[in-house]
């Protein structure tokens, strides 16, 4: 198949009809363009949105308490369950597959550095919180294990409060400092905000953070908590182990099994279970566009080659005449047809890859930020699979020209006149 | 060397059925130098076609250096018209995007000879039939006798037991055509059987034995 013979009746046969064979080419190479062209747009999409997503951990549920609905156990409806650090810890004990528990109590409050008085919240938390919400520590560190074990009056705010209380261009330097939050006095152990700063991760930035230890202690909020994150073992998903949670803190606290509030939950995994299967959907759907594009061009190349074995059938006579067998005509023209898909093909790969690239590099270049598009790109698995597609649809277009190439009669295809 | 008995052959198509052979019988030995002679719708030409394998017959025995050639698949058939046979047709049927040479070792190139042997080989021949230095020449680069040699030359690359050349000089002005026929007259003499299919008394003259085909049967099977 790879002889110099080969190629050169394929060079031959080409290059006699050149306008021809470009427009065939054009029509499989803007074909598999518009294939890589769409997939790397459509990854350009999905890398934007689990850009959000940042490195907030995934396998994640939110839990909190809110009034209840029906009248149980001789409680009115109406009254809200207070979840505490007990919760937390029957929880972590009972239920199989958690691997933390990141509780949040908030308070409102005011601090006070020097004359300076400014009013943030107060949040109170364990060391995992930083883990789920995935926050940016620029200087410090978060709140640890021991600060909560210990109940130290250690403190880290956000970047924006170090920049009111300590000056715009010397935040760095509150870490150490002391201030005072709600009339106790605390030391600032780190400077943190969020992965990427967006208006409803703003609030980050103006909140304050203390062991919730520290919390109860001092400002009186008595074990309670807000909401707490729960995180999955990597082995469990969060979705299974939620309603189990939920039906525990119902009985606990004398919700009705049957209430859809008093204890609500948000399921993060869903959320991103949903999104990735938006995206997977979109895929599939940009592959069938992509195909059906190719497809058309690849009709175009099948089309081409009827023709050129019609006009070549007294050549192909002769050629059997002198000993030809049909198999061998059957090669040639399958040749021509995969040499044909296959060079406008991989230059559309190219040309859809240096495209896709070209974008990326250009919008880091001048540092494009859209919130809908990041990082366009092309997997080396699907420019492989788009090879693979040209070898097989080259293949097919040349199939039945082919055979009709090895039916040819050369009593017939030889006939003078 | 070519064995033809009770040969029947027709044309069918859905109405009617045009019998073209009406049972010939023909033996040609070794080294014989013949021509088949008949008008148009005589039949020679669907004769010289069964004999190339090019056609099927519907019904009788056709030997080709003692086998029979019947029932053949497509790729026996091209097996057999490579090892035994050359091809001259009336319009040269040359590949006009190859050069010269490269026309005379295509048959070669079927049977899978290696690339240098097969341009010596197709060198030696242009040689014989005088245009070693045409080679490099595109067939519309020459002229129809020069054409006619190199379709010659094709057919005797592969060393063909029978040389079949049909109206080779139809195309061919009376000078031109006297000199084909000399190289055929040449051909002969080294020992290779050659059947030369026309209309033209003259070029019949030449051949040492004339068959005449006339409506489907051979008229006149005798020796000259």
């Amino acid at each position: 198949m790879f002889d110099r013979d080969t190629w050169q009746e394929i060079f031959a046969s080409l290059e006699k009809h050149k306008l021809r064979t470009a427009l065939t080419a054009l029509g499989v190479f803007w074909g598999i363009f518009m294939l890589i062209f769409m997939l790397g747009m459509g990854s350009g999409l999905r890398n934007a949105i689990f850009r959000d997503f940042g490195n907030h951990a995934k396998n994640v549920m939110y839990v909190w308490s809110s009034g209840t609905s029906l009248p149980y156990q001789g409680f009115q409806p109406g009254r809200t369950p207070r979840l505490n650090m007990e919760d937390v810890d029957y929880l972590l004990e009972n239920v199989e597959g958690v691997d933390y528990i990141a509780p949040r109590t908030t308070v409102p409050g005011n601090i006070t550095k020097g004359e300076i008085v400014e009013s943030y919240e107060i949040r109170g938390e364990l060391a995992d919180m930083i883990k789920v919400e995935g926050f940016r520590v620029y200087k410090g560190r978060y709140i640890h294990p021991s600060d909560v074990a210990e109940s130290r009056k250690v403190i880290v705010i956000g970047k924006r409060v170090a920049e009111v209380l300590f000056g715009a261009g010397n935040w760095e330097a509150a870490i150490g400092q002391s201030l005072t939050a709600n009339g106790v006095e605390f030391k600032v152990v780190g400077v943190f905000g969020p992965e990427r700063i967006k208006p409803w991760t703003e609030s980050d930035l103006e909140a304050t953070v203390i062991p919730l230890t520290t919390m109860h202690r001092s400002f009186g909020t008595g074990g309670r908590i807000h909401y707490f994150a729960l995180s999955a073992l990597p082995n469990y998903k969060v979705s299974d182990i939620e309603n189990k949670v939920n039906s525990i803190l119902k009985s606990r606290h004398h919700v009705a099994p049957n209430d859809p509030r008093g204890i609500g939950g948000f399921n993060l995994e869903e959320q991103f279970d949903r999104i990735n299967g938006l995206f997977n959907g979109i895929g599939l759907f940009l592959w069938i566009v992509g195909i059906g594009t190719l497809i058309a061009g690849v009709v175009g190349v099948s089309n081409i080659m009827i023709i050129t074995v019609k006009e070549r059938t007294k050549e192909i006579g002769i050629r059997k005449a002198i000993g030809a067998t049909p198999g061998m005509i059957i090669r040639s023209i399958l040749t021509e047809s995969v040499f044909i898909t296959l060079i406008s093909g991989y230059l559309g790969l190219l040309a859809g890859v240096v495209v896709i690239g070209g974008i990326d590099v250009v919008m880091e270049w001048i540092e494009v930020d859209v919130d809908m598009f990041y990082n366009p790109q092309v997997s080396f698995q699907v420019a492989i699979g788009a090879l693979l597609i040209l070898v097989v649809s080259g293949t097919l277009a040349g199939l039945i020209p082919a055979l009709m190439a090895a039916r040819v009669n050369p009593v017939v295809a030889l006939k003078d006149e | 060397m070519i064995k033809l008995r009770d040969i029947h052959k027709a044309y069918k198509t859905e109405f009617t059925s045009l019998q073209v052979l009406k049972g010939i019988d023909l033996d040609i030995q070794e080294g014989e130098f013949a021509s088949i002679m008949g008008s148009s719708g005589s039949g020679k030409s669907t004769l010289l076609n069964i004999l190339g394998i090019l056609d099927e017959y519907d019904s009788g025995e056709y030997h080709l250096a003692g086998q029979l050639m019947k029932d053949l698949s497509e790729k026996q058939a091209a097996y057999y018209r490579n090892q035994f046979i050359g091809f001259v047709f009336q319009s040269f049927n040359l590949l006009n995007f190859k050069t010269a040479v490269e026309n005379v070792s295509l048959p070669l190139y079927y049977r899978k000879v290696d690339r240098k042997l097969r341009h010596e080989k197709a060198m030696h021949y242009l040689e014989m039939v005088g245009l070693k230095d045409w080679a490099g020449h595109l067939p519309t680069q020459l002229s129809g006798g020069q054409q006619q040699r190199v379709a010659i030359a094709r057919s005797m690359v592969t060393e063909p037991k029978v040389l079949l050349a049909d109206e080779p000089t139809g195309a061919l002005d009376t000078k031109t055509s006297h000199e084909v026929m000399g190289l055929f007259q040449k051909i002969n003499e080294q020992g290779k059987t050659v059947l030369i299919v026309t209309h033209e008394q003259d070029i019949a003259k030449v051949t040492e034995r004339i068959i005449e085909i006339q409506d489907g049967v051979i008229l006149t099977p005798q020796q000259v």
